[in-house]
């Protein structure tokens, strides 16, 4: 087999579904029952009253079991959509972290200061803490992160990666 | 117009009556009383008293498998529910359809480990195609006609209704089945015309075809196999069948090559490693079909025909998918293939015969009947020679181990939904309970159980259920007093260890039969041999026929697990390459 069709790459997948009971349950137990990887999931209904939930899933694999992973997602009956965010154009990722960091003195005042740099913002302060909330890709997240770690970092609460694709495209439909 | 009102057992039985059901097979408990009280005031649906729940499902799917309809289940909550989830998986491995009705704690006390609650739901996620849990009766008839529809659609498969007790119970209205359709589920049944253009102009080039064909196309109807037949049959290429296909061609055609896979012939699978163009109809590309994964037909190119776009590029990754109902396909294929009149080059086609032809000469089937010790294969071919004479319609189930491999290799199927067998799951046990099933939907038909003495203890108990209904089953117990299957594995790749495999303390199967009121035979030396078999055929009652074979026998040809398809052991003098059984031992 050449390189490309061995080569693990990350998707991101956005998958609508209805909003009924065990309908997570489902998604998940795919994913381990047939030992694919999830770095995130994170799901949510959409509008209220439509009982549509969107998940967005990051998985990783080689081009064979992505095509799997997808094939088998549009196989359970409550999936509506499955959307390979990452293959099918440009698309737009966040995730959203609070941290929390606990320091005094000089340590505290950097902490604010690459707060700013990274535009998070300070959404609860104590004498001895910070809770940073930020915005951004996951790699922004986990280089603020990473900068946070010698100044006192304590608590770290992601959400997981939301995405949607730029442009004209929607996965609902509209009403 | 007012509607309907009914309470929640009489919706589940109108709706079963509405979608055409006859006969449910089950098994009462506390949960599910309110639907066995309907069933007692009502004459439309007859119930089938299995012995234990796990025999409901095997019955329901050897119903399913010979007449093309749903086969529908009714059990009660937690251990009912759990009993079935053996069968459940079964169905869902071979794509059978069925609709398992499961009985459930009522609502309020979901979740607080009541007596009988079991998640059921929760258990049977990933042996279902779908499942539901009702919490109100209003979403009742809906949710049992959208079951109807996920479980015979598309690649079909067993569905699971969980009825909470306080739901039967409650009163609601009945929605006809047609107000039903699910936006989320439409599965595509015509495949778009440019696939089918590109696989005729890939079919036309080929110069060594070969059409492998397997369970979907007996999933998708009759039909489907009286097109594959004409498909064969104009492009004039070998064709072979998996287990789950056997009968999706005339078994007895000269196209025919035998089944391919881990005890297919030496001819199918010689073609199939060396073919230069593979048409997979309604085949997933099974490790018992393809061997070691990275020497499956190295030099072909393929075309994969399935209602399951999951199944496409799974293990093997083909050069052209065609997603759709295999029937629909073909016929769409045949119209192109005629109307461009197109012909597989006849030169290349001779020489590729030839060349099948020299495969065949090996005659891998061949066996040795000598002396008075029965040969199972023997026994196979004889009955199938008395069975040619009939008039009758032959049904065949098995149970798992080397005879269902000596049935799948001796026994010929000319038609479809004939062949009742666990391939997927490859479970001890079914052949007994689908026997049953088969015979319930066919109670004119001669119901052949071939078993394995081993599996025929697993759910013997469903004789007391063939008794009852006196249904005029023939078990063919194939007895090696060995777990054949266990004892071969352990000869060619333990040493000959045969730890556990031996059958000790069997019952005498004559006596057995008696116990219950049937007919039971035995014979253990070659002389007795056809006429106990005549005497099971003619007998019009069930019948246990206890037949004494080969201990010893080993089944051929054999793929050792981790060998490629040209590295086949013809017989007993062959031997496995040292490396192949070291990478092979730790498959199964
Ligand atoms: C429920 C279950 N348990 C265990 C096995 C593993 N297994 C496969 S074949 C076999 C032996 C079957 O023996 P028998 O029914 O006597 O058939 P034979 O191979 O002797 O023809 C066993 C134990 C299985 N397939 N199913
Ligand atoms: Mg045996």
């Amino acid at each position: 087999m050449t390189s490309e069709t061995t080569q693990t790459n990350q998707h991101t997948i956005a998958v609508l579904v209805d909003n009924e009971p065990g309908v997570l349950a489902r998604v998940i137990g795919l994913f381990s029952g047939r030992g694919y990887n999830i770095e995130s999931l994170t799901v949510a209904e959409t509008r209220r009253g439509r009982h549509l939930s969107r998940i967005t899933i990051v998985t990783s694999g080689t081009p064979m079991v992505i095509e799997q992973i997808k094939a088998q997602l549009s196989r359970l009956i409550p999936i509506h959509e499955v959307s390979d965010l990452t293959m099918e154009g440009p698309y737009v990722e966040r995730e959203l972290a609070l941290v929390k960091v606990k320091g005094a003195g000089e340590k505290r005042v950097e902490s604010l200061r690459i707060a700013d740099i990274f535009r998070a913002r300070a959404v609860d302060s104590t004498n001895e803490t910070f809770v940073f909330e930020i915005v951004g890709t996951s790699n922004k997240i986990d280089a603020f992160v990473d900068l946070m770690k010698p100044l006192g970092l304590i608590d770290i609460s992601r959400t997981g990666v939301v995405a949607i694709s730029r442009g004209t495209e929607s996965l609902e439909g509209d009403d | 117009m007012t509607k309907e009102q009914m309470n929640g057992s009489e919706i589940v039985l109108k709706a079963l009556v509405d979608h055409g059901v006859t006969e449910v097979f089950g098994y009462p408990g506390g949960a599910v009383l309110p639907i066995y009280d309907a069933i007692f005031k009502q004459n439309r649906l007859r119930h089938i008293l299995v012995r234990q729940e796990g025999g409901a499902v095997h019955a329901a799917e050897g119903y399913a498998r010979s007449t093309g309809k749903v086969g529908v289940v009714l059990v009660t909550s937690g251990p009912g529910a759990t009993n079935a989830v053996t069968g459940l998986t079964d169905a869902l491995m071979d794509s059978i359809p069925i609709i398992c009705l499961t009985g459930q704690v009522p609502t309020h006390l979901i979740g607080n480990d009541a007596f009988q609650e079991a998640d059921t739901t929760g258990i049977t996620r990933p042996c279902t195609k779908h499942n539901y849990l009702v919490r109100s009766v209003d979403d009742l008839a809906r949710v049992m006609h959208e079951a109807f529809l996920v479980a015979e659609s598309g690649r079909p498969g067993p569905v699971v209704i969980d009825l909470p007790k306080d739901v039967l119970m409650a009163m609601g209205d009945y929605l006809p089945k047609n107000k039903v359709a699910l936006k989320s589920y439409k599965p595509q049944l015509k495949a778009p015309t440019k696939t089918i253009k590109d696989a005729v102009a890939m079919i036309k080039a080929a110069k060594r075809p070969i059409i492998y064909a397997g369970g979907g196309v007996i999933n998708s109807g009759p039909k489907a196999s009286q097109l594959l037949t004409q498909f064969v049959k104009a492009t004039g290429a070998p064709c072979t069948l998996t287990l789950m296909g056997l009968g999706a061609f005339p078994a007895t055609d000269k196209q025919y090559i035998g089944m391919v896979g881990m005890h297919g012939t030496y001819e199918a699978n010689m073609a199939m490693h060396d073919c230069d163009l593979m048409i997979a109809v309604g085949a997933r590309f099974d490790d018992r079909i393809t061997g070691r994964l990275d020497a499956f037909s190295p030099g072909s190119k393929k075309i994969h025909i399935d209602i399951d776009p999951s199944s496409i590029n799974k293990n093997v990754a083909v050069d052209l998918g065609i997603v759709g109902d295999v029937a629909h396909v073909l016929e769409d294929l045949m119209k192109v293939w005629k109307a461009s009149q197109a012909k597989i080059e006849a030169k290349a086609l001779k020489a590729w015969w030839g060349q099948v032809n020299k495969w065949r000469e090996k005659d891998s089937l061949k066996y040795v009947q000598t002396g008075q010790v029965i040969k199972p294969q023997h026994a196979l071919c004889r009955l199938q020679e008395m069975t040619d004479k009939l008039k009758r319609e032959v049904y065949i189930t098995t149970e798992v181990g080397q005879h269902q491999m000596w049935a799948a290799q001796y026994l010929a199927f000319e038609k479809p939904n004939h062949w009742m067998t666990s391939g997927g799951l490859g479970t001890m046990g079914y052949g007994l309970p689908a026997a049953l099933g088969v015979q319930i939907a066919h109670p004119k038909a001669l119901v052949i159980g071939v078993a394995g003495e081993a599996s025929f203890m697993m759910n013997m108990q469903e004789l007391s259920t063939i008794a009852q209904y006196r249904l005029p089953v023939k078990i063919l117990i194939l007895n090696n007093f060995y777990m054949g299957m266990v004892r071969q594995w352990q000869e060619l790749m333990h040493g000959s260890r045969y730890s556990e495999s031996y059958m000790e303390s069997l019952p005498d199967f004559v006596k057995l039969a008696e116990s219950f009121g049937m007919k039971g035979l035995r014979a253990s030396k070659l002389s007795e041999m056809d006429g106990m078999l005549e005497e099971m055929i003619s007998h019009d009652g069930p019948v246990i026929a206890d037949l004494n074979v080969d201990p010893k026998e080993n089944v051929f040809p054999m793929i050792p697990s981790g060998a490629a398809h040209n590295e086949m052991l013809l017989g007993p003098d062959d031997k496995a390459s040292e490396s192949n059984s070291q990478t092979g031992m730790v498959l199964v």
